[in-house]
């Protein structure tokens, strides 16, 4: 089965910070335990690999909620529509 | 003034004149800030009969000596809102410090670091080693100065491995992998100077003319503390790790968990740097009076970040002197400084570089 970039999103927050697709959204940084600074630099690991990106360090920085994370992988061409 | 501010200047720009008067504004309200949500902070400040409103230079604002943030718990925030803490590693039987971090000052330490060391290896993110081992970073809520180190230069890598194994034996096969794999390209090394000595470059020594780090950039922290007692000056460092895998390009950093985030950059001319986000004052270790340039004394560190805890403007034990300001041959603005350790009769005082088997 092929997974949508959507599909792809969620479940790099799933699998990174042990919780079900349907707390992601509306997730933000420091907001659980699980999303704290080790398991971003780990979930920007992943996007990037899902992705094939690297991003800048401003974004990954800016990154800070499931839908900001959104809107930056925009700049990298990547479109994450539900 | 907020803390953001000063994001939006490079870090090395600012002039003496313009760079005094916004770190007076930003430091004054920090002083403010803890003044009216630290109680310990408050006493200590009542105490010294220190007047805010009159402060026309942050010179003039009140310094804690750094042993207190050991012996006090110090922080401006309720307790539920901190997200972090970091301890400095100390050594056996001594108190480490304690430093509270909320969301704020966690991520500002992060911008101001990104800042700061884009400066000196550009804004793209690179391949990585980190010369340590994974374990260091396992309390993902406690951090000692080396797990805050790691953690908060690891954005700067694009893939990043471990030079060593928990029992911090070296992961030679792992180095010649990842170097293979990034063939040609900048390689970014982070560490401790006491461990790349001892468990990097030590160990190398077993592999001579296997590893090829002329493509490298070395970024180094923790002190030279242990390192004088084996007799290793800077020069010989650096010569030695030259000489062992072709790393020529070798940067020194000074910097304390009590201020994390704002760490002081050697440039290429051997001058160690304060940013937009930090400064130093030489302080006479008589009566604390502000000492010229090129006078030696103890270090008196500031900072624009701390507002979880009242760090902002830290004496610490450590002696230098001020070689100049604005004028570095690098072309850096700030001033520019040299380190020439604790001072004596100084608590022992164990730091980032430590490890004890």
């Amino acid at each position: 089965m092929i997974m949508s970039d959507y599909e792809k999103y969620v479940q790099a927050f799933t699998e990174n910070f042990e919780i079900e697709a349907k707390e992601v959204e509306g997730l933000s940084y420091q907001s659980i335990g699980a999303w704290d600074s080790v398991g971003h630099m780990n979930l920007i690991a992943t996007l990037e690999d899902t992705f094939d990106i690297i991003m800048e360090t401003d974004d990954i920085i800016d990154f800070n909620s499931f839908d900001k994370g959104i809107e930056i992988l925009k700049k990298y061409q990547i479109e994450i529509k539900k | 003034m907020k803390f953001e501010e000063l994001l939006n200047i490079p870090p090395y720009q600012l002039e003496k004149q313009e760079k005094r008067k916004r770190l007076t504004t930003r430091l004054g309200e920090l002083s403010e800030l803890h003044y009216h949500n630290c109680v310990a902070y408050k006493k200590i400040v009542d105490i010294l009969g220190f007047h805010g409103e009159k402060v026309k230079d942050y010179e003039e604002l009140p310094f804690l000596p750094v042993r207190l943030f050991k012996e006090l718990e110090l922080k401006s925030v309720e307790s539920e809102d901190i997200v972090k803490t970091m301890t400095s590693s100390g050594t056996t039987g001594q108190n480490v410090s304690k430093i509270y971090l909320d969301k704020i000052t966690s991520s500002n330490q992060q911008k101001a670091l990104v800042k700061i060391v884009s400066d000196f290896v550009g804004s793209s993110r690179l391949p990585m080693i980190i010369i340590d081992c994974p374990s260091v970073l396992k309390d993902r809520v406690k951090f000692s100065a080396r797990g805050a180190g790691i953690l908060g230069f690891s954005i700067f890598a694009s893939d990043k491995i471990y030079a060593l194994q928990d029992n911090m034996e070296l992961n030679i096969e792992a180095i010649k992998l990842f170097l293979e794999k990034h063939k040609g390209k900048k390689i970014l090394l982070f560490g401790f100077t006491f461990i790349i000595w001892k468990y990097f470059y030590q160990e190398l020594l077993k592999y001579p003319e296997e590893i090829d780090f002329s493509q490298g950039i070395l970024i180094h922290g923790g002190g030279w503390k242990k390192l004088i007692n084996e007799a290793v000056s800077e020069e010989k460092f650096k010569s030695c790790l030259q000489e062992t895998c072709g790393l020529y390009k070798i940067y020194d950093y000074y910097g304390m968990v009590e201020q994390t985030g704002c760490i002081y950059m050697e440039c290429e001319y051997g001058h160690l740097h304060a940013s937009i986000f930090s400064d130093i004052v030489i302080r006479n270790s008589r009566d604390f009076s502000p000492c010229k340039i090129g006078e030696k004394g103890m270090i008196q560190v500031l900072s624009v970040i701390p507002e979880s805890y009242p760090g902002h403007s830290i004496l610490t034990e450590d002696e230098g002197i001020v070689l100049g300001e604005d004028d570095c041959p690098c072309g850096r603005k700030g001033k520019y400084f040299k380190i020439f350790g604790r001072i004596k009769n100084a608590e022992v005082r164990g730091c980032s570089d430590t490890y004890e088997k």
